[in-house]
Formats: C-alpha cells, structure tokens, sequence
C-alpha cells in the first residue's frame, strides 16, 4: 500500500498523529465521568462509630445495631452456647480465624470465640458470600440444613452456614468468616463499634 | 439513489402527491419494499415465529408504559417505594400502566425464552446466521440489565436484596472486585446514590442501546432472510425470471396479517394476567417486594424474578474451592458462562442437518435434557437450599453444561435425515 506513489506519507503520518491525539483526549475526557461514579464527599463521611448500649442484652439474645449502612449483631452467648462454638471446630473452614485476618478479624478477637470478651459476640452480619444478611438459629436444635445444629447463622440467599462465632462451615458458598468490625468497650455495659482502643 | 430513479407511486390514491414528494427527498418507497412488501419470508412459518415480533411489541409497550411511570416515580431512597404505591393508588388508572410495566417484564422474558428455543430447534444460529444470533444474545443480555436495574427501583425488600446479592458478584472478580463493586454501587452498600444510578441505566442507558441492537438484529435478519422450520435456504431455489425465492411471500401481507392475529392472541393472555393475577402468585411481582428495602434484615426466603433462577441455581450449586480458588469465584464464572455460551452455538454444533426436523435421535436428546434441567434448575432457584436440592442443581449443572461442551461431538455423529431440497409443510 505505501509504495503506491498517490499515497501522501507526511499526510498519513499526520492522520495517525491526529488519531492518536484525538483517541488519548477521548480517554482523559471519560476520566471525569468515570470518576463520577465514585463514592461521593458526603458519601465518604458517613463512616463514624457508633455506642451500643448492651446492658438490656439477656443472654441468648441478639440485638442489631446500623454501622456504616450494614448490619452489626451483638450475641450475648450462654455457656452452651459457647460449648456449641467449640463443638463446632471441625465443621468450620476456618477455626481459628486464620484467612485475610486483617481485613476480617481484628487481632483481640484472633481467639476461638472471635471476641474480646466470650459472652458478647460482635460481627458484621453481611455474608461474606454474596453480602446478604444471614438470619439468626441461635438455639441448638435439628434443623433442615443441618440436624446437628449447634446453633449459629444461616444465609437464605444461597445457604452458607455460620456457627456461634461468625465462622463459617466447610463447603459452603461463602469463602470467609464473617467479620468483626473494629470495636472495644467504652463500661461493661456499651460498647463503641467502628473503632478499636488503640486508635 | 438519484430521485429521478425512483419510479412515480402509483396506487396511492389521494396520497399520491404528497408520497411522491416525500420519496424525492427520502428512501421512504425503496425501505418498505426492501423490508415489508419485498422482503420475502419462507413460506412454512410456523407458531414459533410469533415470538420474535411479539417481542418487538412488549418492547414498545415497555418503553410507552415506562414514560408513563417515570412522570409519577421518584428515583429517591426515602421516596420511591412510597411513590410506586402512590401509582398504585392515588394516580388515575396508575396500577393498570404499573402492572403493564411488571407484567410486561415477565412477558418480555417468556417471549425472548421461546424465540432463543426456537433457534435450538431449527438451528436458526448457524452460518449465515451468526452474527444474527450474536446480536440476539446482546439484546439478551441488555435485557437482563435493564430487568436487574429496574428491579431495584421499587426499593423494596427484594429489590435492596437482589441488587446487594448482584453487585457483590462483581466484588468476586480477584484483584479489582471490590473498588468495582463499589464504582458500580457508588457507595460502601446499596444505597441512595445506587437508586439514583440505577434509575439512569434503565430509563436512559439501557434502552437505547437496546434499541440500536433491536434495529441491528432486524437489519441482520434482513440481509441474510429468515431461516424457516426445515432449516434449509429459500435463496437456493429462486425463480429464474424474477429472482425471488420460490418459497418465500412477502412479509406484507402475509406475515403482518399472521403476526397481527398473534398479536391479539398475546394481547388476550397478558390482559387476563394484568386485569386478573399481576402478580401471578409471586413469580411475577415477589410478595417480599411489597415490603420496603431494610438494609439490617435478609428476608427469610429470597429468589430472583423467575427469568433469572436457572443462573442463580448454578451460582449457588458450586460449593467447593477448587485450584486455590474460592467456590464463590467459580459460582460467579459458572453463572457468567452459563449465560454467555449461548453465543458460541454457532460454532459448536456440528451436524450436518440445521432443523430438528432431519436431525438423529442424539440431538434430539441432548435437547430435552436440556430443556429439562434449564426448568429444573429454574424451579430450584425459586426454592431455599436443602442439601438435596443442591445436588439435584450440580447434575443439571453439569448436564447444562455439557449440553454446550459435547456438542461438537455428539452433534457430528448424530444420524441425520437427509433434508429436502423445498420446504415442506
């Protein structure tokens, strides 16, 4: 083709030149839009932590408490509760919280019961599958997905399984523990969710 | 074409005058013969070609009820599931263009379904139909944005739901899932600003893109003609003199009589089920979406509209990691795919006959396999998860996907009839 004697090279060249030109000013220009997308400022600034009073939690209740627009559960655990926990290691993926333990599990709750104190249990209540809310079967009884049932967590989006401690079960669709946000106690009886003592 | 080529319109009665004007100035004559008067359609039709134009006409109906919608909906976290029940029951004669609207969108789905089935049959995607059928499966794929986008503008408890559990499968794509599901959400979870979004896509984005696809697919159609029932080329056997094939008729009259009369078949169903059953005993309009969004609390029991709960019984069948990976990822991939590989047919299918009028009794079982675990799992999909169940979605898993996968296969040693050289009946 460019041996052809009606083809203009410096006229060519020029027409790349443009193209080019033309395509990277096509690019930056999507870069606002494209960014428009993002989390906005206010967006941003809704992230504060929030106190839970837990002085009204009987044991063997949960209670829900909104931080940053999700979830947070706060069990206060019997001791067969926490018998069941510990029945429960070998049905989990991950007894001793050992997967992504920065993202999910704070170092004080690195422990069987992922907690600072065993009674009271703190967790984000989002699947770590596909980010539903799993519902609570906090009592030890035969249940459909499971007639061994210790007591836990189970996701009716697509059927993951969490014991006592947020942990999930073996071959389940979600990957992870469900996590425990940052979190430590203001009095024995509330608890500031969102942030950890040593911030 | 120079206006003076055109021939002067004859017949047109006390329009003459002004068609003549009108054609000097624009292809208005040369369009209708290129693709109503003189686009010329195999004779042998038969019921499964309603489908693609009843398509056509509840795409309309979606855009017309859907302009209608949005003068009263408020695309506002805090407004807009009281603004659909305000359609519902302040605005004069709102819950019949609502339950158009949402009826609308199953009947969308059943038609697509049929019209996608009725190219399995008669092998409608092969050569030269490929890109044909490339261009249905976007439009397939449009349609399932704009369904999933408008889904979630009722702000009910499905709608938040289904748009966290949709989102997130964005957020397992390794490395830049998270940040993406968060661009896609515009926060750190379904929120006001996802409405807002949400409502753009599907009242602006989607349907235009739709449209340009529409009108690709029909321009496709139109320049390689209609595959027929007997899966063989009318262009083959063209008369000598005329050069039209002699087993086509025009598409006017024929087949606009033909679909007119489908038409108010179509028309006749979709009122009873407007007027009578809108929500069609929760497949339709699930009964969890009458309760508004509560971002703290699951519903004990969610599903995706029927149309999508064949791909989510997939999703969710994949329970085990596999190769470092998590078995979330390859649920995501296994949905992703079950939905795309419709688009490889084309190179897949190997037999020698196109309808499943001549071809063996391999083919003809793959298919009802298929079709078969395509209703289960979509029945499953509507169902909580038992560990029964679940199995019973891994073999129809598996079976879905070696329907695609064994085809080059089983598709080149099926024993095929030989086809006719004209249609049939």
């Amino acid at each position: 083709m460019s041996d052809k004697p009606d083809v203009n090279k410096a006229r060519r060249t020029l027409l790349i030149a443009t193209g080019c030109a033309g395509g990277a000013a096509t690019v930056a220009a999507a870069v606002p839009f494209v960014a428009s997308m993002m989390p906005s400022e206010r967006a941003k600034a809704i992230g504060a932590p929030i106190e839970a009073d837990i002085s009204y939690l009987a044991p063997g209740e949960i209670m829900r408490v909104e931080w940053r627009g999700q979830p947070v559960w706060i069990v206060h655990r019997t001791k067969e509760m926490l018998e069941g926990v510990k029945a429960s290691d070998p049905k989990v993926a991950d007894p001793n919280s050992e997967r992504k333990p920065s993202e999910l599990t704070p170092e004080y709750a690195r422990n069987e019961f992922r907690s600072i104190k065993p009674e009271y249990l703190v967790v984000v209540g989002i699947c770590t599958h596909l980010g539903c809310s799993p519902s609570d079967r906090l009592k030890a009884q035969p249940e459909p997905f499971d007639p061994d049932w210790r007591g836990g967590f189970y996701c009716p989006c697509h059927g993951s399984l969490f014991d006592l401690a947020g942990r999930v079960y073996k071959n389940k669709p979600a990957p992870d523990n469900l996590m425990v946000p940052p979190y430590s106690y203001l009095s024995d009886t509330k608890l500031l969710i969102g942030e950890d003592e040593k911030a | 074409m120079a206006a003076t080529d055109k021939q002067p319109i004859s017949f047109a009665g006390p329009f003459n005058g002004i068609l003549t004007w009108v054609d000097a100035r624009y292809p208005l004559m040369s369009t209708i013969k290129a693709h109503l008067s003189e686009y010329y359609a195999p004779k042998n039709f038969n019921v499964w070609y309603y489908f693609g134009s009843l398509a056509l006409l509840v795409f309309v109906l979606q855009i017309l009820t859907g302009i209608f919608l949005t003068m009263h909906y408020k695309p506002d976290a805090n407004l807009a599931f009281a603004s659909v029940e305000y359609i519902m029951r302040d605005v004069p004669w709102g819950w019949l263009i609502r339950y158009m609207h949402s009826t609308g969108a199953s009947a969308f789905f059943i038609c697509v379904y049929l019209h996608m089935f009725r190219g399995l049959l008669y092998g409608s995607y092969r050569r030269p139909r490929e890109l044909l059928w490339i261009f249905g499966m976007l439009i397939f794929l449009c349609l399932m944005a704009e369904a999933f986008f408008g889904y979630l503008l009722p702000w009910g408890q499905m709608s938040y739901w289904g748009a966290q559990v949709i989102v997130n499968l964005f957020a397992a794509i390794p490395f830049i899932g998270p940040d993406l599901a968060i661009w896609i959400r515009g926060d750190y979870v379904v929120s006001d600003a996802t409405l807002n979004r949400f409502f753009a896509f599907h009242v602006i984005a989607i349907p235009f893109v739709l449209a340009g696809l529409v009108a690709a697919h029909l321009l496709a159609l139109h320049e390689v003609g209609s595959n027929n029932p007997d899966g063989i080329e009318i262009k083959d056997n063209k008369d000598p003199k005329t050069g039209i094939p002699l087993d086509g008729i025009p598409f006017h009259p024929y087949y606009t009589v033909k679909d007119v009369f489908g038409v108010a078949v179509f028309m006749f169903v979709f009122a009873i089920i407007v007027f009578f059953a809108p929500e069609l005993g929760g497949y339709f309009l699930e009964y969890n979406n009458f309760i508004a969004a509560d971002p703290l609390r699951t519903p004990q029991h969610i599903a995706p509209v029927w149309y999508f709960t064949p791909y989510y019984s997939i999703l969710r069948s994949i329970t085990i990691n596999f190769l470092w990976v998590d078995a979330k990822v390859w649920g995501v991939i296994a949905m992703g795919i079950s939905v795309i590989i419709f688009s490889l047919l084309p190179w897949l299918d190997r037999s020698p006959a196109k309808s499943i009028r001549y071809r063996g009794p391999i083919y003809k079982s793959a298919l009802a396999i298929f079709v078969v675990c395509f209703i289960i799992l979509g029945y499953l999909g509507t169902q909580s998860v038992t560990e029964g169940r679940t199995l019973v979605a891994q073999i129809c898993t598996v079976l879905y996907f070696l329907f695609f996968l064994l085809m080059p296969w089983y598709s080149s040693l099926d024993k095929c009839k030989p086809e006719p050289d004209r249609v049939t009946k």
